[in-house]
């Protein structure tokens, strides 16, 4: 079984953005950027498949500008056997991520699909759903546990409230949560041996997608900020202020 | 123009985001459809047809829908959208799943959490963690939305009269099925409806702690319990916990932060409380920074204390 693992390019989790200042767009200039924490889980559970014998062979993607190739790097570093880059000048939209996950998808012949919930920098958690239904195939998104069966995959869903089991066919797409794996550390060796790694770089004309986008940003703004409030000498105080001041208790 | 919304229920409630969701779809000006899609729905109809502002409740009923799986309701909702300008569902888990998967059958793309209504195909959505918000244009012929429902004041669950159209089913796709489910059951309101939450981070030091000092605050106030997700990947607390960037989107009237630092990931999460109350020993702790009220001092004290006067 082939794993396809689909990775994104994102600022750090631990960078706070910028908002330039004509409201245009975030400033990622001279800004660190990472893996999506999402995307490193998807490698890690697509590796411990590999490891137990399951997959054969783990594929890493990735759709950006030629920046992207670090993120590839990063993946195949924690062990991806190969990388494949879909070289674009913008970021494209989840839509036709989808699309040119899919042929991808098509050429390499995988059965399953890993990917994160979501990016952290667009937030919008749609293109692991958009490629299973290009694709036709089952989903199981925000997964806190995986185990394949047979040609079926049981997985746990974090879901509001609680957990779901989901026994999904295969082929099928699967979206991580954050609590399905602890990622590996890259040791020195695999980030050497990382750079020999293959790494075939596609356009999305090569791949016959469109992907002009379908939204426009017109601006960026800033969320109204929450100022600090006032700070209270003991429990009384709180007390009061919540019932005469705040009135919420 | 008409608009879609799709109702989010169990088989016998009507989920109160739905009614956030249905007042998103409000300031479109426009005849609105309630979608009711599961299985043995009498209750959920009887719900739908009086909210104020449904014109029409559409039901389709049938056992492949039971789950609410996201490839069997996204081949109903494909099969209805075409009269739509609008498909509208809230951002839970069920509308995240099943959205996105409707919108690319039809090869339209989705604008996720809006949490503001500029017109007809412009909306606003939190980006970055919230850390920014990006005012997006839409040039699909449907507009496919997931609405986060706290930016959104519910409307009114009676006073309506909706007709209601029952819809064929759609054919089971065969493609997943739901073999268990462990919803936390208990008398806490859920999370994104609660007045009052209290949540606590990883200076509550276990989960022993976490449930021996935040549960009677919780019962005393009739709370849902949170948690920061470095409480959570502590394991003091079950995922379905976690409020934040990653976690469950609050803005609940009263917000305790009890031994949390405030991580931009949290902050996330509960900015939008309206009155937020934080209890920590590091009087350097970046959640004083946007807490309405502020006590610094030993939790292992104070929460005992406030139980004991409240």
């Amino acid at each position: 079984m082939k794993i396809l693992v689909p990775v994104k390019r994102v600022i750090d989790y631990n960078i706070k953005v910028c908002i330039k200042k004509d409201g245009s767009d975030v400033d990622l200039n001279n800004t660190k950027m990472s893996i999506n924490p999402f995307d490193e889980i998807a490698i890690e559970e697509a590796m411990r498949l590999k490891e137990a014998g399951i997959a054969t062979e783990v594929i890493a993607m990735s759709c950006g500008t030629l920046a992207s190739t670090d993120v590839l790097r990063t993946a195949l570093a924690l062990g991806a056997d190969r990388s494949i880059l879909v070289e674009l000048e913008h970021n494209p939209e989840p839509l036709a991520v989808a699309k040119l996950i899919k042929v991808v998808c098509d050429k390499e012949q995988a059965t399953l699909i890993i990917c994160g919930k979501q990016a952290i920098d667009d937030d919008s958690n749609q293109t692991g759903q958009m490629v299973a239904a290009l694709l036709g195939w089952s989903q199981a998104t925000f997964a806190s546990e995986v185990k394949i069966d047979g040609d079926s995959a049981l997985v746990t869903r974090e879901v509001d409230g609680g957990l779901e089991t989901l026994k999904v066919l295969l082929p099928a797409v699967i979206t991580t949560d954050l609590r399905l794996n602890e990622p590996r550390y890259a040791t020195l060796p695999n980030i050497m041996k990382a750079k020999r790694k293959p790494l075939d770089t596609f356009s999305a004309a090569d791949l016959g997608v469109d992907v002009s986008p379908r939204l426009t940003l017109l601006k960026v703004l800033e969320p109204t900020k929450r100022t600090a409030g006032v700070m209270l000498e003991n429990v009384d105080a709180l007390i009061g202020k919540l019932k005469t001041e705040a009135k919420v208790i | 123009m008409t608009v879609l919304v799709i109702a989010e229920h169990d088989n016998k409630v009507l989920k109160s985001s739905t009614l956030n969701c249905l007042a998103a779809a409000g300031e479109l000006n426009a005849e609105i459809h309630l979608l009711v899609a599961g299985h043995q729905v009498s209750s959920v109809i009887e719900a739908a047809k009086i909210v104020s502002n449904v014109a029409k409740v559409l039901v389709a009923d049938a056992e492949q829908y039971v789950f609410h799986t996201a490839e069997n309701i996204a081949e109903l909702v494909t099969s209805i959208a075409s009269t739509y300008s609008h498909i509208l569902v809230s951002a839970t888990t069920f509308g995240k799943n099943m959205l996105p998967r409707v919108a690319a059958l039809l090869d339209m793309s989705q604008i996720s959490e809006i949490v503001s209504v500029e017109s007809e195909d412009t909306f606003i959505r939190p980006i970055y963690a919230g850390n920014a918000l990006a005012m997006i244009q839409s040039s699909d012929a449907i507009k496919f939305i997931t609405v986060r429902a706290t930016a959104f004041d519910a409307v009114l669950d009676s006073g309506g009269n909706a007709e209601v159209e029952m819809l064929s089913a759609t054919a089971d796709t065969l493609l997943s099925e739901v073999i268990g489910r462990e919803i936390s059951a208990g008398d806490r309101p859920e999370l994104t409806a609660a007045a009052v939450i209290v949540s606590g981070g990883r200076g509550l030091g276990s989960e022993k702690k976490y449930y021996q000092l935040l549960e009677p605050l919780a019962d005393k106030l009739s709370a849902a319990l949170g948690a920061s997700r470095a409480a959570v990947d502590a394991g003091f607390a079950p995922n379905d916990y976690q409020v934040g960037q990653t976690g469950k989107i609050v803005a609940p009237d009263l917000y305790f932060a009890i031994g949390i630092s405030g991580a931009i990931q949290h902050l996330a999460g509960m900015q939008s409380s309206k009155v937020i109350v934080a209890i920590n020993k590091d009087e350097d702790a970046p959640i004083f920074q946007m807490a309405d009220y502020g006590l610094v001092g030993d939790l292992f004290d104070i929460v005992p204390e406030l139980v004991a006067k409240l």
